[in-house]
């Protein structure tokens, strides 16, 4: 990335401009051409510095009220397969594996699950259980029962 | 209240937002929709907060930062003061209370990597309690459909 990548970030990390050209406004905002803004975007697309353009839902305004971080103990030889199973489920919004911290953290495999309810997580919670099977030793749901800071991630120009 | 066209642009437009001239014109056609009537509501679900963004959304770590889960166990007597010393650090991005013997989970986001341990050892200078890392060894790809 260079600087000019980074112009367009900082002018489009917090939205698209809502106008029938909205690449041409931001072009106009920096000083670029057009083309070149495009061409930049795509090609930050290419490579995942943009993981996606579209609309980011609130959850809490869907109903999506309850967010249950649902972790797991798996057996290392079949976290990756068994991880990349689960990531791909419909209802699991970010999927990673991360080192244990024992004997207090046991979990292995990070998966964050939305549903109306508590009830609806741990529906969706005992699909993943079931998928897991025997590979699975143990596992849990944090819920998240207050936010204590949330600022996001901003970079500058 | 969301009508039926709601829905279907939330639902079929998380992703493959086109990147050309008429971007909106374009995404209209394959939702059945005019141009200016798919910009005007997604600004509409915008300013309701129905959407709380519309856009690229960036990989910051693609950008060169670096980004650490870390949780800690802090007791309930000291919870207040503890959270307040965590949170004055500006590298701490979120931070949420969770049921569970580790009971604060924040992220600690930094353009330079090598700031994640030293900001670890700082909050466990000042605290007096263990910080537990939790980078992220392996992330997998998500499909993240939210249905409206």
């Amino acid at each position: 990335m260079d600087e000019i990548d980074r112009k367009i970030v900082a002018a489009t990390q917090a939205g698209l401009p809502l106008v029938a050209q909205p690449y041409h406004k931001v072009a106009e905002e920096l000083g670029l051409e057009p083309e070149e803004v495009m061409q930049r975007i795509r090609s930050m697309d290419d490579t995942g510095v943009i993981r996606r353009i579209g609309v980011v839902p609130n959850h809490y305004k869907l109903g999506l009220n309850a967010n249950g971080m649902s972790v797991w103990d798996l057996d290392d030889a079949l976290a990756k397969d068994l991880g990349a199973k689960v990531g791909a489920l419909d209802f699991v919004s970010h999927c990673y594996l991360r080192p244990r911290s024992l004997p207090v953290w046991p979990y292995n495999l990070f998966a964050m699950v939305h549903g109306k309810s508590r009830d609806e997580v741990e529906e969706k919670a005992s699909v993943i259980a079931d998928l897991l099977g025997p590979a699975c030793r143990s596992q849990d749901i944090l819920y998240s029962t207050r936010i204590l800071k949330k600022t996001g991630l901003r970079i500058a120009a | 209240m969301l009508d039926a066209t709601d829905r279907k642009i939330i639902n079929g437009l998380q992703g493959g937002f086109p990147v050309c001239e008429r971007p909106f014109a374009e995404a209209a056609k394959t939702l059945d929709l005019e141009e200016s009537d798919l910009v005007a509501r997604i600004a509409r679900l915008r300013e309701e907060g129905v959407l709380s963004r519309f856009g690229p959304m960036y990989n910051a770590e693609a950008m060169g930062g670096a980004f650490c889960l870390c949780a800690m166990a802090v007791p309930h007597d000291r919870f207040d003061e503890v959270v307040e010393l965590v949170n004055t650090h500006e590298e701490v991005a979120h931070n949420y209370e969770r049921v569970h013997a580790l009971n604060v989970w924040f992220v600690l986001g930094t353009e330079d990597p090598q700031r994640i341990d030293a900001v670890i050892g700082e909050i466990e200078a000042e605290t007096g309690l263990n910080v537990h890392a939790f980078p992220k060894e392996h992330e997998f790809f998500v499909r993240l459909q939210v249905d409206a």
